[in-house]
């Protein structure tokens, strides 16, 4: 049979939309079977879908959708490359009629769309069983929404019922890869080495140029040529479920054995066990090789049976976010800086728990406790900039933090300048098991 | 003494999810690899990540890889969704891992 290769558009919401055209000129290129993926789906990229479809049912998919598609589209219907993509978030089938109007509006006739289902827990059964399952920590008041990780066989289901485009919502990220792989080669649900070789390779793709260049370069170290050109990854997938990672032909970026090694380990937890609703993958005894410049061979991966449960991820309101920043640079800039966290910290530490960075001198690495900071000794450093956070419940706070950072211009130390403010709702997170027997997955074609 | 750093002779890239944190941490040169294992203890990383009083440090071991995988468990301050960081994700703590010195 021959080799499925699948290539990666999207990493995430807000990736390179000219992105995903080199991947398909060289799916197309080489020939022999092909899918496309595009993950834009991140924890909290969801939650804010779910906001965005209350406050506008048509909306709450992907914004960049028809930016994303509008490139593709023709090539991947008429080379018969199967588009698998969560950009459904909250609002499937309304993604699903974006995809329509957009292949009528290039003259593509009705591509076969199919809508996957059965993620959302947000209301009803759903939202009773995250409730059981969260017990305490499910705040009924400020709940907003949860949707669970779906797999990869229902998506194999509606390529092999004639999709060439799948629109999902929640699924697990590599389970967009695994499958067009299932649909390709057959396998079966107890197929766990496969499942599990494939489940990688789709974990290898689903951060877009993560594996082929990108979140990688460290001038002296790590070198990268043609960054600012960076290639999306390709990777082909054998019928035992290894996979060789390459990327599209003429562009910039690297796929090298340390590459693939540093995304092989990204957001993994355990590597005896990463689990996916598809299958408990295992790279203990995986092997990374260089097969020649560009083309790295991930072998070795073993599954283990599937959990009974599904991961859900549960949205609550927050409140407020809202930080404020102004600027110090010169001769003794430091000092000026925390002279302005000092009369911050009188005038405000009071009524809000407020987290202080200074830009320049410590801003990234430190803690919300200030805990880091704290332990920095004043010194010397010419262009400072503080800034100030802060979250409550109360809006009204947060625009005295603004109105009290911006009041430093006139009334901090002297030569403060380029105040900027910002604030935004917040939605924390809490994830909790579901039992999989509760959430029927499906698949329906878009009219 | 060695004043050299993990940076040296390593690689590193970090992930997040929830509130956890992982750090791979990867051998440039297979020799190393004892060097790594031996300097990068779960002791020593928890340590280094004091200040963000990780709940638990765990280390695994891929030696076919020459590659570990650190998972630091509550250092993000809620994670993405909560932390007042500008790096919520704690995208940068890979460097951060790479200072700690070679003793």
């Amino acid at each position: 049979m021959e080799t499925l290769a699948i290539g990666c558009g999207a990493g995430f919401s807000g990736d390179r939309v000219d992105a995903a055209a080199p991947v398909v000129r060289t799916l197309i290129a080489r020939g022999g079977p092909a899918a496309l993926i595009f993950e834009t789906l991140a924890e909290r990229t969801l939650a804010a879908a779910q906001l965005a479809r209350r406050a506008n049912p048509d909306k709450g998919y992907e914004p960049l959708l028809e930016m994303t598609l509008r490139p593709v589209l023709a090539d991947c219907l008429a080379h018969g490359i199967t588009i698998v993509g969560n950009f459904g978030a909250a609002n499937p089938g309304g993604a699903a009629r974006a995809v329509a109007e957009l292949a009528q509006e290039l003259g593509l006739g009705r591509p076969r769309i199919a809508v996957l289902g059965g993620d959302d827990l947000s209301e009803g059964e759903g939202r009773a069983r995250v409730a059981a399952s969260l017990g305490n920590a499910f705040d009924a008041d400020r709940f907003v929404c949860a949707n669970a990780y779906q797999g990869a066989f229902e998506i194999a289901d509606a390529i092999r019922a004639g999709a060439q485009v799948v629109v999902t919502g929640r699924v697990a990220d590599p389970s967009l890869t695994l499958g067009p792989a299932i649909a390709h080669y057959g396998w079966g649900r107890t197929d766990w080495d496969q499942l599990a070789g494939a489940t990688m390779a789709g974990h290898l793709l689903e951060c877009g140029a993560q594996v082929s260049g990108g979140y990688f370069a460290d001038p002296g170290r790590k070198e990268v040529p043609g960054l600012e050109d960076v290639g999306f990854p390709i990777a082909e997938i054998a019928p035992d479920g290894s996979t060789v990672i390459t990327k599209a032909d003429g562009t910039g970026g690297l796929v090298s054995a340390m590459t693939v090694k540093e995304q092989l380990l990204y957001e993994l937890h355990d590597p005896a066990a990463y689990i996916t609703p598809d299958v408990v993958a295992d790279i203990t005894a995986a092997d990374v090789e260089e097969l020649r410049p560009g083309a790295v061979r991930l072998s070795g991966v073993r599954g283990h049976p599937r959990t009974p449960t599904l991961k859900a991820n549960a949205f609550f309101d927050g409140g407020w976010f809202g930080d404020a920043e102004i600027s110090y640079a010169g001769p003794n800039a430091e000092a000026r800086a925390r002279l302005a966290m000092e009369v911050m910290r009188r005038r405000l530490g009071d009524v809000l728990t407020l987290r202080f960075d200074l830009i320049g001198v410590l801003s990234v690495l430190g803690d919300d406790a200030g805990a880091m900071l704290a332990a920095v000794p004043p010194g010397g450093a010419t262009d400072v900039r503080l800034r100030v956070a802060a979250r409550t419940d109360d809006e009204a706070l947060i625009d005295r933090l603004h109105r009290e950072v911006t009041a430093l211009w006139t009334g901090g130390p002297a030569g403060g300048g380029g105040v900027r403010t910002a604030k935004r709702r917040r939605l924390t997170m809490r994830s909790c098991l579901v039992p999989r027997e509760a959430l029927p997955a499906s698949f329906t074609f878009a009219a | 003494m060695d004043r050299r750093t993990l940076y040296d002779i390593a690689h590193a890239r970090t992930g997040d999810k929830g509130n956890h944190s992982n750090i791979s941490l990867i051998a440039y040169r297979r020799e190393d690899w004892d060097l790594l294992v031996a300097q990068a203890s779960e002791a020593r990383v928890a340590a280094h990540f004091a200040y963000r009083r990780p709940s638990s440090v765990t280390r695994y071991l891929l030696p076919r890889l020459a590659a570990m995988n650190f998972v630091l468990e509550d250092v993000l301050d809620g994670g993405v969704n909560d932390s007042l960081d500008l790096d919520m994700h704690g995208k940068a703590l890979s460097f951060h891992l790479l200072t700690l010195p070679i003793a």
